[in-house]
């Protein structure tokens, strides 16, 4: 007993130094720099939902986050991905406390909304990325995921924080395995809310909307 | 103690003494004008001379480090200042392999030549070597989409932040006759006198600035801030020739190159920034912005000054 009470302590601690390690190396690639809303971020438990380009992307949010809200967030990934190895197991798992959600709708034992509904019910903040996969293509945004309507709906107190990555899709483009050091920044927009009776489309058009307003203009457009 | 570790300490003293009564100066204004609120003029002055404080404890610790100090500030300003510059190029994922060399291998090299006194291939590597491996690395993916604007912002890139930077520290490998264990002194030379040269500007424009001189480029920039900067910049080098291998009117000439140099290094990183359609080249520094824009008039003097010493003092 003895044994594993120390087992789980050290395994606790080194999920710990590798997440202060995650943080310092992003930082130091991106210099990133948070950029917060006027009406500031929630103290109770929210979801920020971002936009998705980069394997790296919740790090960077999870990094400008202030330590006590910090704590609380939790990404949602995908279960395939980081369950493939022991090493992304353990990061996924152990590093970030990441809700695991199976995309695969045919092989999914657990239910997605389910897991985050309970998670923010812990107490819990989740980071949240609608579009469901890396965007890859010229689109500034996917279409979202109908996912968040559903999570809301079944929660409609939680607020919901926009959050615009900006710079990390070209940190690490999909398939580069050597990042390049470039400034990025994130930008959080004013929290939201679903108002009653709100459909789901409406609703998800608002969203991606007040996501969009917080990405920048291209650089040397000249605007 | 020998005779460059007593002259630092003298100048350390003496710029503390300039930074202790700029921060009163702050605090009084700070009092008189925005007691009852923020007054963005006055906090941008304060949030500058905080910043002048970190800058110079850190020259000051790499400076007592010595030369693998000095080598590893100056080599992560280059890294800080590359990364601002390539944030605003134009690069497309097939500079990427360009790109992370040019971080990751380009730069430790240049400042491993410095480390290692290798001047002949220090001189060469990044005009020569590099200019033209990153563009073979680039064509190697096959994307023609802007490509000669490609390379050559990437080179401009490596040529202001890692090459002109690393110039600074190049100073401490001239050899110059009865000059032995003093080289760290012209570093502090070149850096107070292109520094000092821009707060003055920056203080005589405020203070009697009329006709702008560059108003496409800097707006804030007048001739008569020019002017006064540069003639009272240039009388501190003057007298600074105690810390140089220089007499009082060589140390004149060599201020005014460098006050000069450092002037138009701003307009064209002024430039460079007007035509990305951003303000500063990033937030490292408050108050100041970037590392660029308290480093560009640093990177266009330091070439030219190590080049002048070199030839005209230096054995090496």
């Amino acid at each position: 007993m003895g044994l594993a009470g120390g087992e789980i302590r050290m395994k606790a601690l080194v999920a710990k130094i590798a997440a202060a390690a995650v943080v310092l190396f992003a930082r130091a690639i991106t210099a990133v720099r948070a950029i917060w809303p006027e009406e500031g971020l929630p103290s109770r438990p929210c979801i920020y939902f971002a936009n998705h380009s980069s394997h790296g992307d919740f790090v960077l949010v999870w990094a400008v986050l202030p330590p006590r809200l910090r704590h609380l967030a939790r990404p949602v990934a995908g279960a395939e991905y980081w369950l493939k190895s022991k090493v992304s197991a353990f990061i996924g798992r152990d590093v970030f406390n990441a809700v695991l959600i199976e995309r695969e709708r045919e092989k999914r034992t657990q239910d997605p909304i389910e897991l985050m509904t309970t998670a923010i019910d812990d107490g819990s903040s989740l980071i949240l990325f609608p579009e469901g996969t890396r965007n890859q293509t010229d689109a500034r945004l996917l279409p979202f995921k109908s996912g968040i309507f559903h999570l809301v709906a079944a929660r409609p107190d939680v607020e919901l924080v926009p959050v615009w990555i900006n710079n990390l899709n070209r940190v690490m483009p999909k398939g580069e395995i050597v990042p390049i050091p470039l400034i990025c920044t994130v930008t959080f927009g004013n929290p939201l809310r679903i108002t009653p009776n709100e459909g789901k489309d409406a609703f998800l058009e608002r969203i991606q909307a007040a996501l969009l307003a917080l990405s920048p203009k291209p650089l040397g457009s000249g605007e | 103690m020998n005779t460059a570790s007593s002259d630092l300490l003298t100048l350390v003293l003496g710029i503390f003494g300039v930074l202790i009564l700029a921060s009163v100066i702050g605090y009084v204004l700070q009092r008189r004008f925005s007691a009852n609120g923020p007054n963005a003029a006055v906090d941008n002055l304060n949030a500058r001379i905080k910043a002048w404080w970190v800058m110079v404890i850190l020259i000051g610790l790499a400076f007592i480090a010595g030369r693998i100090g000095v080598l590893v500030l100056f080599a992560f300003c280059s890294f800080a200042a590359l990364r601002e510059f390539v944030t605003l190029i134009n690069t497309r994922r097939a500079d990427h392999w360009a790109l992370a060399s040019a971080f990751f291998i380009v730069l430790p090299i240049q400042y491993y030549l410095l480390w290692a006194e290798e001047y002949g291939i220090f001189a060469i590597f990044i005009p020569v070597y590099a200019f033209l491996l990153m563009p073979i690395i680039s064509v190697l993916r096959g994307d023609t989409e802007r490509f000669l604007l490609r390379i050559a912002e990437v080179q401009w890139a490596l040529m202001i932040c890692v090459f002109c930077a690393s110039h600074v520290p190049a100073l401490l490998t001239l050899t110059i006759p009865g000059y032995e264990g003093r080289n760290v002194l012209l570093i502090a030379f070149l850096v107070i006198v292109v520094q000092l040269s821009d707060v003055l500007q920056y203080v005589w424009g405020k203070l009697f600035g009329r006709t702008k001189i560059a108003p496409n480029l800097s707006p804030s920039k007048t001739v008569e801030g020019f002017v006064g900067g540069v003639i009272s910049a240039t009388l501190i080098g003057a007298s600074l020739w105690w810390i140089t291998p220089f007499t009082p009117f060589q140390a004149g000439v060599l201020a005014f190159i460098i006050t000069l140099m450092g002037f138009f290094g701003g307009l064209v990183m002024s430039a460079v920034k007007r035509d990305r359609g951003v303000k500063d080249w990033g937030n490292l520094i408050e108050g100041h912005g970037g590392l660029i824009d308290r480093l560009d008039s640093v990177v266009f003097s330091a070439p030219i000054f190590f080049h002048v010493v070199r030839y005209w003092w230096s054995l090496s």
